[in-house]
C-alpha cells in the first residue's frame, strides 16, 4: 500500500439533470451485454411472427383484407416495448433496489432518490426504444412496412416504454421480492394484451369489453402502432399520447414517492 | 465537522435515537460505540440525510442536513455496513461510475484510480470482477470507491465486520494513514480493540441513549477499576460470592465465570491459594469491561 498524495478532485460538473448518471451507469451495464441482448430483441419477436403469424395465420386467412402476420407485427410492437420496459423496471430496478443495493451506494452520493426514479424510467423508456427498433427492422425485412412513415413508431415506442416503465416502477417500489411480479404479469399484463387488439382485432370483443380496453394504455400503443406502421384510421390519436403518457407520468411520480418513503425509513 | 444535537428519531413512535449530541472536530476519528440495537446506524443515516430525524439539529461539512444533505454529501465517503459494490462492474469501472455521481468526469477518475487502488492494496486488481474479490478486497474498494470525490469526512459504518485478523489489519491500517492526513472519520463498531485502536473519542450508546463521550483511554480510567481477575470453574458463583465479595470493587458472575473488578488483586489472588481448583486469569481492565458495565450482559438481538 502505498501514501494517497493529497489531489483533490479538479473537475466537478453538476448536471441539471442527475438521473441521467443512472441511465448512463445502466446503459454501460446493457453495452456489456448488447449483443445478447440485441439478440435476444430481434428473435423473440421473430419467434412470435413466424410461429404465429405463419400458424394462426394459415387458419385465419386476412384481417381486414391484409395477412395475418402483417396485423400482428404491428401489435408486436407494442407487446414488446410492454415487455421490455416492464421487466427493466420490475426485475432489473428490484435487483439494484433490494438484491445488490446498487441503488443504496447511488444514494450515499449527492444523489437523490427522485434522481434514481426518474433515471430508471428513462432507461426502461430507451430499453423500450432498443426492442421497438428491433421490430421495425424486422417488419422491414419481412416486407411488411415500406417506406420512410413508418419510422414515426419509434416516439411511440419511446412512449409505451415510458408508459408501461411508470407502472411498474410502482410494483418495485411496493415489492418484497420477486414473486410479487407475477401477479403483476397474470393478473394484469397478459389480460390486457388480450383486451388490447394484440393478437386479435379489438372489435372482435364484446362492446363493454371494448369500452374498457380504452381505459388501458396498450389499447392506445396498439392504436397508434396501427395507424403509424400500417396507415390505419386512428380514433384518437392525441387521447392515446395522453392516456400513455399520463400512465406513465402518474406512475413515476407515485413510485418516486413510495420509494422516498420506503428507502429513507 | 459534524455537529449534532439533540437528534432524536422514531420507529413506530418508539425512540431509538433519543437526545443523542456530540461533535466530531475536522481530522478526528469519532467512534460509535454500542450493541446491536443501539442507535448507532440510525444515527449515521441521521447525519448523512438518508432518514429525517424526528428532532434535533445536524450540520455536516458546514451545512444543514437534512435541508442540504444532498450538497453536503460532496464532501463525504460512506463505507457501508454491507457491501454495495457494482457486480456488473470491474474494480476500476466501480470506481469510475461511482464517481460519475458526484459528477466527475470518467476521464479525471480513471485517471486517479489506480492511485486509490494502489492505496487499497488492489493495485493489480483493476480489471478483476467483483465476484472474484475477497471479502477483505471488497471491504477496500469500498473503502476506495468511498474516497473517489476525495471527500473531507468519511462515515464507517462498521467497516470490518466479518473479516479475518489479516483483512482487518489492512482496513485499520488504511484508515489510520487517512486519519493522519487531516481526513474526519466517523465509525461505528462493536469491536473494542477496533475502537480502542483507531478512535481519539468514543461514544457509547446503548438503547438510543449516549451513556458517555471520551477518549479510550480516559473511559477506562474513570470508568472502571484497572485490575480485571477472571475466575472460572465449578461452582464459581458460591466461592465468589463467600470469598470474593468483601475484597474486591465489584464482582460479576456470568455463567461459570466471576469477574472481580478490583484496584489491588493481591488479596484475592491469597483467597484464591486455597482453591486449586479454580482457573484465574489476571489482566489490566480494557474498553469491553467498559462496555460491558455500562451497556450490560444481556445478549441483544
Amino acid at each position: 500500500m502505498t501514501e494517497l498524495a493529497a489531489s483533490a478532485v479538479a473537475t466537478r460538473r453538476e448536471s441539471p439533470l442527475r438521473c441521467l448518471h443512472l441511465v448512463h451507469r445502466n446503459f454501460l451495464v446493457w453495452r456489456k451485454l448488447m449483443l445478447t441482448s440485441l439478440i435476444g430483441n430481434l428473435a423473440e419477436p421473430l419467434i412470435y411472427l413466424v410461429g404465429l403469424g405463419y400458424g394462426i395465420g394459415a387458419l385465419v386467412g386476412s384481417i381486414d383484407g391484409r395477412p395475418y402476420i402483417t396485423f400482428l407485427a404491428s401489435g408486436m410492437i407494442c407487446y414488446s416495448t410492454m415487455n421490455s420496459a416492464s421487466f427493466e423496471a420490475l426485475y432489473s430496478a428490484f435487483a439494484r433496489l433490494k438484491i445488490q443495493r446498487t441503488w443504496e451506494g447511488i444514494l450515499h452520493a449527492p444523489m437523490t432518490t427522485d434522481d434514481i426514479v426518474l433515471g430508471e424510467w428513462l432507461w426502461a423508456g430507451c430499453k423500450a426504444l432498443f426492442s421497438g427498433s428491433a421490430i421495425l427492422l424486422v417488419m422491414y425485412l419481412f416486407g411488411i412496412v415500406h417506406g420512410i412513415a413508418p419510422i414515426a413508431v419509434l416516439p411511440v415506442a419511446l412512449l409505451v416504454g415510458l408508459s408501461f416503465a411508470g407502472i411498474a416502477l410502482v410494483m418495485t417500489a411496493l415489492a418484497k421480492s420477486y414473486d410479487f411480479f407475477t401477479y403483476y404479469f397474470v393478473l394484469v399484463v397478459t389480460p390486457m394484451t388480450f383486451l388490447s387488439g394484440i393478437y386479435f382485432p379489438l372489435k372482435q370483443l364484446p362492446e363493454i369489453a371494448q369500452t374498457a380496453a380504452w381505459l388501458l394504455p396498450l389499447a392506445h400503443a396498439a392504436s397508434l402502432a396501427r395507424g403509424l406502421t400500417l396507415g390505419d384510421p386512428m380514433p384518437w390519436p392525441m387521447l392515446s399520447v395522453a392516456v400513455l403518457l399520463a400512465y406513465g407520468i402518474v406512475g413515476v411520480t407515485l413510485a418516486a414517492w413510495l420509494v422516498r418513503r420506503r428507502l429513507s425509513r | 465537522m459534524l455537529d449534532v444535537q439533540h437528534l432524536r428519531k422514531l420507529y413506530a413512535g418508539r425512540p431509538v435515537v433519543d437526545d443523542v449530541s456530540f461533535s466530531v472536530a475536522r481530522g478526528e476519528c469519532f467512534g460509535l460505540l454500542g450493541p446491536n440495537g443501539a442507535g448507532k446506524t440510525t444515527t449515521l443515516r441521521c447525519c448523512l440525510g438518508l432518514t429525517e430525524p424526528d428532532g434535533g439539529t445536524i450540520r455536516l461539512a458546514g451545512l444543514p442536513v437534512p435541508a442540504e444533505a444532498r450538497e453536503a454529501r460532496y464532501r463525504v465517503g460512506v463505507v457501508p455496513q454491507f457491501d454495495n459494490l457494482d457486480p456488473d462492474f470491474t474494480v476500476t469501472e466501480n470506481l469510475v461510475i461511482y464517481a460519475s455521481y458526484f459528477g466527475i468526469p470518467a476521464r479525471e477518475a480513471r485517471s486517479r484510480a489506480p492511485q486509490l487502488l494502489e492505496y487499497a492494496g488492489l493495485g493489480d486488481r483493476g480489471g478483476a470482477k467483483i465476484d472474484d474479490l475477497s471479502g477483505g478486497m471488497k471491504r477496500r474498494l469500498t473503502l476506495a470507491r468511498a474516497l473517489v470525490n476525495d471527500p473531507d469526512v468519511l462515515f464507517l459504518d462498521e467497516p470490518t465486520t466479518g473479516l479475518d485478523p489479516q483483512a482487518r489489519h489492512l482496513i485499520w491500517d488504511a484508515l489510520r494513514r487517512l486519519a493522519k492526513q487531516g481526513k474526519t472519520l466517523i465509525l461505528t463498531t462493536h469491536f473494542m480493540d477496533e475502537a480502542e485502536r483507531l478512535c481519539d473519542r468514543l461514544c457509547v450508546m446503548d438503547t438510543g441513549h449516549i451513556i458517555a463521550v471520551d477518549t479510550p483511554r480516559r473511559l477506562i480510567e474513570s470508568l472502571i477499576e484497572p485490575v480485571v481477575l477472571e475466575v472460572n470453574g465449578d461452582d464459581v458463583g458460591a466461592w465468589a460470592e463467600a470469598h470474593a465479595r468483601p475484597l474486591v470493587d465489584r464482582l460479576e458472575i456470568s455463567g461459570e465465570t466471576a469477574f472481580c473488578y478490583t484496584r489491588s488483586p493481591d488479596a484475592v489472588l491469597q483467597a484464591l491459594l486455597a482453591r486449586p481448583d479454580l482457573r484465574v486469569l489476571r489482566r489490566a481492565a480494557n474498553l469491553e469491561d467498559v462496555f460491558i458495565k455500562l451497556t450490560g450482559r444481556d445478549i441483544r438481538d
